[in-house]
C-alpha cells in the first residue's frame, strides 16, 4: 500500500482513539461542575419537588455511567441528543435536537473561520517570506514591530479600538455582526468584516513569524549556501530550494491557528454579537445544558485532530524523508 | 381563545408532576372549571384579595387547549401582542404584529427583535450606532457620557426589587434580635449607595415592601448608620464584640462582595468583625443560600405585600431565607389575606412591616434601579417599575415617532 495512505490511516484510527478519550473526559469534568441543570433552569425560585420532577424529565436522575453510555451510543450514530434548555417551554414550540442548535452556529463559526483564513494565512506567508527574504531591513523591522504589537494587546482591545474607529467615529461597517441564516452573502461578509480583521490582527503575528524563522534556519543550511553560489536570484533561492523545506513548520503553526479560529474566538463573538459557537458554550456551561456543552466539547477536540492531522499530512507528503523512518 | 384554553393553561402548573416555577402560586387553587365560553370559575383553599394580581405573573400565559384539555403549550401559540417570526435561543427573537391581539390598536410596531447582547460595550455601541433602539441594564461607569449624546434619552427608575444579606433566624448568633438590630445599624447604606452601585439605587429601611407598592410605609424608626446605637443593641444581647460570618458570591447581585466588604468595614467601627467568605458564583444558590446562616440574595419583587411575605417571609415558605417564624406576622398575614376592608388592611401589612423591620432577619439595604437608554426615535407613556422594560410589555406599549 502506498505509504502516505497508511500513514494517513494510522493517523486516523489514534485520532478517533484520541475522540473516545476525550469523550471520557468531558464527560467526568462536566459531571464535576457543581449545580445542575434543573436548579439552573428553574433558578432561585425553585422547590426541591419541582428539581426532582424536572431531573426525571430529562433522565438526570440515572446513574453517571449509564448516561455515559447512553449518550456516546448516541453520538456514534450521528444523535447527539436533545438539548435540555428546549425541553422547557422556550424554543418557539417543539424540542431542539443539540445538532439543530449547533448547525447554524458551527456554520457561522466555519465561515468567519474560513474568511478570516481567507485573508490572514496569504498575507502572513508572504509577509513571512518578504520578512526573510529582506532579512534586518527596515521592512523586515516594520513588519515584526507591528505584528508583535497587534498579537501582544488582548483581543478585545483591539476589537473595542477597531469598533470605536471603523463603527462609531468612521461608520464604514457595523458595530454588531448579529448575522441570521437568511443574510445576503455580501450583507454577511460585510457584518463579518471586523471582527474577522481583529482575529487577523491577532494570528497574522504568529504564522508570519513561524514562516519567517523556519525559512531563516534552513538559510544558514549548505544546500542553501550551494543554490546562492550558483548565483540564483534570492527570491528564487528562497520559493524554490528553502520554502519546500519549510512546509511542515508552517503546516503545523497554521493549523493550530485554524483551529484557534474555530474554538477560542469567544471573545470576539461576545464583543461583536456574533452569534458562533463560542457563545452558544458559554451560555450552555452557564445554564447547565449538558448535551450541547459536551457536543460543543467534542467538535473542538474534533477541529483539533483533524487540523493536525492535515498539518501532519502536509509534512509527510513535503518531506520524503518522514514516509522512510528508519 | 376559549375559557377552556385558560383552565388547560392553569392546570399544566397545577398537580404533583408539575415542574413549574409558578407552582407554589397556583398551589391555593383547589378547583378551576370553564362556566361556558367565555367564564372560568376558581375555587381557591382559603380568602385571597390579592389573587388577582398573583393571575398577572409572568409564568401564567394561556395556550391552546388540546382535544384532551390538556395545555398545547409547545405550539408557540399565546394571547399577547405579537406571533413567532425566528427564535434563535441565545441570539434573537424576532417577533411579527399579531393581528388578532385583544387590545384593539395595539401593539404599535409591525415587527420587533430582541437581541441578546450580553457585552455592555457592544450594547452601547448597538445603540448609539443606530443599529438597535433600546437597551437595558447600561453601564453605570459610563452612563454620564451615554447622557451627552444627543440621539439617546437615559431613564433610571427604582422598581421593586432589593437587594438583601438575609441572616437565619434560628442559628446563634443571629437568633437574638438585638445581634440583629445591632448589625443593621453597623452599616451605610448611603454609602454602599454611593461607592458601589454609583447611585444608581435607594436605600432601603429593612423593609422589603418597595414605597410604590400598596399599603406600603416607611417604618420608624430609621435604620441609618449609627454606631452607638449598633453598641447599644450588642450590649443588650449581652455582648462587648461580635465575630460572624457572611459567605457572598456576586450570583446573588453584582457587587455583593463588595458590599460585603464595605459593610465589615462599617462594622467594625460599632465592635463588630464581619468575616467576609467569597464563594464561587456556580452553585450559589445551590450551596450558600437558605444553607448558611448570612449569605447575599436579590429580590425581583412582587407587587402586592401578601405575595411578598408569603414567598419569602411566612412561616414555612420553601423560600423564608430567613428562617423567621413570628406568630403575630403569621397571624396577621392570614387575616390581611382574606380581608376586603382597605383601611383594616392597611393597618395590618403596616403592622406587619413593622415587625419585619424591627424584628426580621433581613438587612434590605437598597431598591436597585432599572438604568434604560432608547433612541429618540422612541416614545413612551409612563413606565411600569414592576420590571425593567416598562414591564416586560415594551413592545406593546411603546411606538416609534
Amino acid at each position: 500500500m502506498n505509504p502516505i495512505v497508511t500513514t494517513v490511516l494510522q493517523r486516523v484510527g489514534l485520532g478517533v482513539l484520541t475522540l473516545l478519550a476525550v469523550s471520557v473526559i468531558i464527560f467526568a469534568m462536566i459531571e464535576m461542575l457543581p449545580g445542575d441543570f434543573a436548579s439552573a433552569i428553574l433558578g432561585q425560585t425553585a422547590t426541591p419537588e419541582t428539581v426532582a420532577a424536572f431531573q426525571r424529565s430529562i433522565g438526570l436522575d440515572k446513574p453517571p455511567v449509564t448516561r455515559y453510555f447512553e449518550w456516546i451510543g448516541g453520538v456514534l450514530q450521528g444523535n447527539f441528543g436533545e438539548s435540555f434548555s428546549s425541553a422547557g417551554a422556550l424554543g418557539g414550540g417543539h424540542a431542539k435536537t443539540v445538532a439543530s442548535l449547533i448547525g447554524p452556529r458551527l456554520s457561522n463559526t466555519l465561515f468567519l473561520a474560513g474568511f478570516t483564513a481567507l485573508i490572514s494565512v496569504p498575507l502572513s506567508l508572504a509577509l513571512g517570506l518578504l520578512a526573510a527574504l529582506y532579512r534586518n531591513s527596515i521592512f523586515d523591522r516594520t513588519v515584526n514591530l507591528v505584528t508583535l504589537t497587534t498579537i501582544s494587546v488582548p483581543e478585545f482591545f483591539v476589537a473595542y479600538i477597531l469598533m470605536l474607529i471603523l463603527a462609531v467615529k468612521f461608520p464604514i461597517f457595523y458595530s454588531l455582526a448579529n448575522v441570521s441564516p437568511d443574510t445576503p452573502f455580501f450583507e454577511r461578509v460585510a457584518r463579518t468584516a471586523l471582527p474577522a480583521i481583529s482575529l487577523m490582527l491577532v494570528i497574522v503575528a504568529h504564522m508570519m513569524r513561524m514562516t519567517r524563522a523556519a525559512i531563516i534556519n534552513l538559510l544558514a543550511s549548505p544546500y542553501i549556501e550551494m543554490a546562492k553560489l550558483k548565483g540564483l536570484a534570492p527570491s528564487s533561492v528562497i520559493l524554490r530550494h528553502a520554502l519546500p523545506n519549510a512546509w511542515a513548520p508552517i503546516g503545523t503553526v497554521v493549523a493550530l491557528n485554524l483551529a484557534y479560529l474555530i474554538v477560542g474566538v469567544v471573545v470576539a463573538e461576545v464583543v461583536f454579537v456574533y452569534p458562533g459557537i463560542g457563545q452558544l458554550m458559554v451560555d450552555s456551561v452557564a445554564a447547565r445544558d449538558i448535551p450541547v456543552v459536551q457536543a460543543c466539547a467534542l467538535l473542538f477536540a474534533m477541529a483539533y485532530i483533524l487540523l493536525n492531522l492535515l498539518a501532519d499530512i502536509v509534512g509527510i507528503v513535503t518531506n520524503p524523508r518522514l514516509l522512510h523512518p528508519r | 381563545m376559549t375559557a377552556a384554553d385558560a383552565v388547560a393553561s392553569i392546570q399544566y402548573h397545577m398537580g404533583a408532576n408539575s415542574k413549574s416555577a409558578a407552582k407554589s402560586l397556583v398551589a391555593a387553587i383547589t378547583d378551576i372549571k370553564a362556566d361556558g365560553p367565555n367564564n372560568v370559575v376558581i375555587t381557591l383553599r382559603e380568602g385571597s384579595a390579592d389573587f388577582a394580581a398573583i393571575m398577572s405573573d409572568y409564568h401564567l400565559v394561556i395556550s391552546p387547549a388540546k382535544s384532551d384539555s390538556t395545555s398545547d403549550w409547545q405550539s408557540g401559540v399565546r394571547t399577547g401582542p405579537f406571533v413567532y417570526d425566528r427564535f434563535t435561543p441565545g441570539v434573537s427573537a424576532k417577533l411579527k404584529r399579531n393581528p388578532n391581539y385583544h387590545r384593539s390598536g395595539m401593539p404599535y410596531f409591525d415587527e420587533v427583535e430582541f437581541l441578546a447582547l450580553t457585552d455592555v460595550a457592544a450594547r452601547t455601541n448597538a445603540l448609539t450606532t443606530g443599529e438597535t433602539h433600546f437597551m437595558s441594564r447600561c453601564d453605570l461607569k459610563t452612563v454620564h457620557l451615554l447622557k451627552r449624546n444627543q440621539n439617546v434619552n437615559v431613564y433610571e427608575l427604582t422598581g421593586l426589587g432589593h437587594y438583601a444579606f438575609p441572616m437565619n433566624t434560628t442559628v446563634a448568633p443571629f437568633d437574638n434580635v438585638d445581634v440583629r438590630k445591632a448589625l443593621k445599624y453597623a452599616v451605610d447604606r448611603q454609602d454602599i449607595v454611593n461607592k458601589i452601585f454609583l447611585g444608581y439605587a435607594a436605600v432601603a429601611n429593612d423593609n422589603p415592601i418597595a414605597p410604590s407598592i400598596r399599603y406600603a410605609i416607611d417604618p420608624l424608626p430609621k435604620h441609618v448608620y449609627d454606631i452607638d446605637k449598633a453598641k447599644f443593641h450588642l450590649k443588650q444581647a449581652g455582648l462587648s464584640n461580635l465575630k460572624v460570618a457572611i459567605n457572598v458570591a456576586d450570583a446573588a447581585f453584582n457587587g455583593a462582595v463588595d458590599t460585603a466588604v464595605l459593610y465589615k468595614e462599617h462594622a467594625a467601627k460599632a465592635g463588630i468583625d464581619i468575616e467576609v467568605v467569597r464563594e464561587p458564583n456556580d452553585g450559589y444558590w445551590d450551596k450558600v443560600w437558605l444553607k448558611k446562616p448570612w449569605c447575599a440574595t436579590y429580590w425581583g419583587g412582587r407587587v402586592t405585600c401578601d405575595w411578598m411575605f408569603t414567598t419569602a417571609y411566612a412561616e414555612g415558605a420553601a423560600w423564608n431565607e430567613t428562617f423567621w417564624k413570628h406568630p403575630k406576622f403569621n397571624q396577621l398575614l392570614l387575616q390581611a389575606r382574606s380581608e376586603t376592608d382597605d383601611k383594616k388592611r392597611a393597618d395590618m401589612y403596616a403592622e406587619m412591616q413593622q415587625l419585619v423591620h424591627d424584628d426580621g432577619g433581613a438587612v434590605v439595604l437598597v431598591f436597585y434601579k432599572y438604568v434604560s437608554a432608547h433612541s429618540k426615535k422612541l416614545a413612551h407613556g409612563r413606565i411600569s417599575s414592576v420590571f425593567d422594560l416598562d414591564g416586560l410589555r415594551i413592545a406593546e406599549r411603546w411606538w416609534l415617532t
